[in-house]
């Protein structure tokens, strides 16, 4: 038993946990940007696995990190591009149409797979570069500065997310678009472009976290790798109530679980089921939701299509 | 300044008109052939019954609807407006019908929405914030540019939208019925502040079912009937009476005739009610009063002063902290809102819109929204369709709400139309007790009057009926007895003949005068 509670046992854990939140860092800032402006983007998952998978076929091909990056960027715009046209110009229903991306994505990512790779195979992915004098601090240094580029990367876009939003034209046109799209429109405010923006940046967003497992934190592909996760990130921009820096409490909170998670299943002193291990952030998911429901209200036009009514 | 300019420092629209105008909705041919003109420095009235197609026409100047035919021509050059954007940078401005603000978002960041910012990318909320204190200033517009938009009263919020609009440099301004939600005193602060722009040189389209208001604000009037232009006349050469039968092309009474009824038993009793607003402060305090079969009883008051918790307390739909509600005889304080409604209390909230249908269903399936699970309207679960039809089909026809069919979307009525389906379904429900709040707000004259002599028809049959309304002159019509909140307070009832508006207005001000006397006597 005393062993989980080492120093170093928990400073590993620590480690893998903030090594685990990247993915949902990624995909949930991006479905932050997409609800605030009255989209919910359930595909997220699909846009997720087709990036982990061309990413990583990419490198698997050329070796070339950054071109499987770049592939996964565009892998997750185009992606976004589709949903926008289907949410916005259709007017789809969002929820249905997501699950249909969701479902296109798993298929689509395990056909590739079996058509160009057929195995499971393993690629060098990013590396961790420590962050000079930083990582030097002890305990600190080795949780927070000793990760790969798309960690780092990924908490970043924290603080720059909650700027935009906040701060910019471009996150007032936002939220604004998102709360009440009619008076939006109304001073010129285009709608569709603005949703379009967020959807593909949601996309886009979704393949780096995709990648970032692909490529970063597994460096392999297998079918249906995310199993989940695209979605805890979308329940995850409910629990941080909209906002970049409760997603990232949350994208914390499930990673950590995540952590302990992996360590208690190869310490054999706990018997535990490693079912029940895996479970845990589902079921984490659902407690949280529960507890965090009408904390805050959603954006007003969270799932409402536009239409000037002409 | 320069001749042409605006103390706003924009330019001028010395003129600007639109010709043969036709604009065309499914089944429904909103605008035909419509010409309008409007000129730098006059207030032009646009009138026409409820459907007329005056919010069409002003959404087609500011660019959210493209008209099928017709041009628009400003200082004689004849422009394209495809887009809002288009509109405001050609100064037109527009003040809608129902707000176009963002609740959770400050006065400030409304007015800088949309508008290029000094400082690129990033938004200049103190620059605006300083602009808005600035115009204020001019026009007379004080307003907190840092409140938020939920906090801040209708009159208020308008406010905003003509800041909004004079921001953005409006030389033509469109105010789509802003005095129908506004008290009588935030009316005559609103004139204040059109008489100085037009002063100014702005050019301004009043639209108002009010034919007071027009007759006392405007220059010109143009009228428009089933989406055709009937005319336009100088407001100085016609009077009230006439403009009124003009306009809905028949006689339409002014006056209200309240017959003998014989006053029943009390079949709503409100004892020592109590009920807090959504922020959590009393609203409601120790209110008493009863309404007897056969009598309308007025609520009179400035609003916000407690008048909807209080409809919204007796009907179910807030809590109740203190007192009880008894509707003939049975207590139903803390009844749902079904069980009030099986009791055949009947409510219109002042809030039709958001409150009283649901914009995506038809008018048919509105019209039965509170009878909609028994008998007639449905048996053993099933709906009766044909039955339903009839019902909506005799409603739209009694109310004269103007629509293409029964299967319309009630959200894309006009403004009026809305209020009308509204007011049909509990009306003719034939309630036991009847809670109306603004029953008339935004009805032309002829609605109005139609459901001023349904208000009276029930009464006649003996419902106990109380009206809320912050229009004086339709209390003083209507009411038997005449009930003052003020801050949630009950102030005094005055009887009918008793009643000036000098009275009422000090009780709503929350001066008792009775009490003033007698304690002046001692
Ligand atoms: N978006 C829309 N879709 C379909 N029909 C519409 C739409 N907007 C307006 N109409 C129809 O066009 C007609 C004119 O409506 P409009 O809103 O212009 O009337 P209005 O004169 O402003 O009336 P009110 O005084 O009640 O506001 C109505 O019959 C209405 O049902
Ligand atoms: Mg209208």
């Amino acid at each position: 038993m005393s062993e989980i509670f080492s120093a170093s046992v928990i400073i590993s854990i620590l480690t893998s946990g903030i090594r685990l939140a990247t993915p949902y860092l990624y995909a949930a800032i991006g479905e932050t940007f997409s609800q605030r402006s009255g989209v919910l983007n359930l595909g997220v998952e699909g846009q997720m696995l087709l990036g982990a998978f061309v990413s990583f076929y990419v490198v698997f091909k050329t070796e070339n990190l950054w071109l499987g990056l770049l592939s996964a960027i565009i892998v997750g715009a185009l992606m976004g591009l589709a949903m926008a046209f289907v949410t916005v110009n259709l007017q789809a229903e969002q929820g249905i149409s997501g699950i249909g991306f969701y479902l296109f994505g798993l298929g689509m990512s395990d056909l590739l797979f079996k058509m160009l790779l057929g195995t499971v195979e393993t690629v060098k992915g990013f590396s961790v570069v420590p962050i000079p004098i930083l990582s030097k601090i002890p305990v600190i240094g080795e949780i927070f500065f000793n990760q790969n580029v798309l960690v780092y990367v990924a908490f970043l876009l924290v603080p720059i997310a909650w700027f935009v939003l906040n701060k910019t034209t471009l996150g007032l046109n936002i939220r604004s678009v998102g709360e009440n799209p009619e008076a939006a429109d109304s001073v010129g405010v285009s709608v569709v472009k603005i949703r379009y923006f967020t959807i593909i940046l949601g996309g886009i967003l979704s393949g780096v976290a995709g990648a970032s497992m692909s490529i970063a934190l597994l460096n392999v592909f297998q079918q249906n790798m995310t199993s989940g996760l695209g979605f805890i990130a979308v329940a995850l921009v409910y629990f941080g109530a909209w906002r970049a820096w409760g997603v990232l409490a949350g994208a914390l909170l499930f990673s950590m679980v995540q952590a302990i998670q992996l360590r208690i299943q190869i310490i054999d002193s706990i018997s535990l089921s490693p079912d029940i291990a895996v479970m845990m952030p589902y079921i984490l998911t659902i407690i949280v939701l529960v507890a965090s429901v009408s904390r805050v209200r959603a954006p007003s036009a969270l799932t409402k299509p536009f239409d000037r009514g002409e | 300044m320069s001749d042409n300019k605006l103390p706003s420092g924009h330019t001028r629209i010395d003129s600007l008109e639109m010709r043969g105008i036709t604009k065309r909705f499914p089944g429904v041919l909103a605008n035909n052939k419509v010409d309008f003109e409007v000129h730098a420095g006059e207030v032009h009235a646009l009138l026409g019954e409820n459907g007329a197609g005056k919010s069409t026409l002003m959404k087609i100047l500011y660019g959210l609807y493209g008209q099928d035919e017709g041009d628009i021509i400003l200082n004689g050059k004849k422009i394209k407006i495809d887009s809002p954007t288009d509109a405001i940078n050609h100064g037109i401005g527009m003040i809608h019908q129902h707000f176009m603000l963002v609740e959770t978002l400050t006065v400030a960041e409304n007015v800088a929405l949309g508008m290029p910012s000094s400082r690129g990318f990033l938004t200049d909320l103190d620059r605006v914030s300083e602009r808005i204190l600035e115009l204020g200033k001019i026009y007379g517009l004080e307003i907190d540019p840092s409140a938020y938009i939920w906090q801040l009263s209708v009159g208020q919020q308008q406010r905003v939208e003509i800041i909004k609009a004079l921001y953005r440099g409006a030389a033509l301004l469109i105010l789509d019925e802003p005095t129908a939600v506004l008290t009588p005193q935030e009316v005559k602060e609103f004139f204040v502040i059109m008489r100085q722009m037009v002063a100014d040189g702005h050019a301004l389209i009043f639209i108002s079912h009010k034919l007071h208001e027009i007759m006392d604000i405007c220059d010109r009037v143009t009228v428009l009937r089933d989406g055709e232009l009937v005319g336009t006349k100088i407001i100085k050469e016609i009077t009230k009476s006439e403009l009124a039968n003009w306009m809905v092309g028949r006689e339409v009474s002014m006056t209200r005739e309240l017959v003998d009824v014989e006053l029943g038993p009390a079949r709503l009793e409100v004892k020592g009610l109590c009920a807090d607003s959504n922020r959590g402060t009393p609203a409601v305090r120790d209110f008493t009063l009863n309404v007897h079969s056969g009598e309308i009883l007025g609520v009179a008051g400035i609003s916000g002063n407690g008048q909807k918790e209080l409809a919204e307390a007796i009907t179910g739909l807030r809590e109740v902290t203190g007192g009880s509600v008894l509707l003939e005889g049975e207590d139903i304080t803390h009844c749902r809102p079904g069980e009030v409604t099986e009791r055949m209390l009947s409510y219109i909230p002042e809030e039709r819109m958001r409150d009283g249908m649901i914009k995506d269903f038809s008018i048919a399936e509105n019209m039965i929204l509170r009878e909609h699970h028994k008998s007639p309207f449905a048996e053993k679960g099933f709906l009766m369709l044909k039955t339903i039809a009839k019902h909506s089909d005799q409603l739209i026809d009694r109310f004269r709400v103007k629509t293409p069919s029964r299967d319309t979307k009630a959200g894309t009525l006009s403004g009026g139309n809305i209020q009308k389906v509204v007011l049909a379904r509990e009306i003719s429900r034939q309630p036991r007790v009847l809670i109306a709040a603004q029953p008339t707000r935004g009805l032309d004259v002829g609605a109005t009057e139609y459901v001023h002599a349904q208000l009276l028809e029930q009464r006649a049959n003996g419902t106990a009926i109380m009206m809320i309304s912050e229009d004086l002159d339709e209390v003083m019509a209507l009411s038997d007895r005449i009930a003052v909140i003020c801050e949630g307070e009950l102030i005094g009832i005055v009887p009918r003949d008793e009643a000036t508006p000098e009275k009422l207005g000090l009780m709503m001000a929350g001066v008792n005068p009775e009490e003033e006397a007698a304690s002046a006597a001692r």
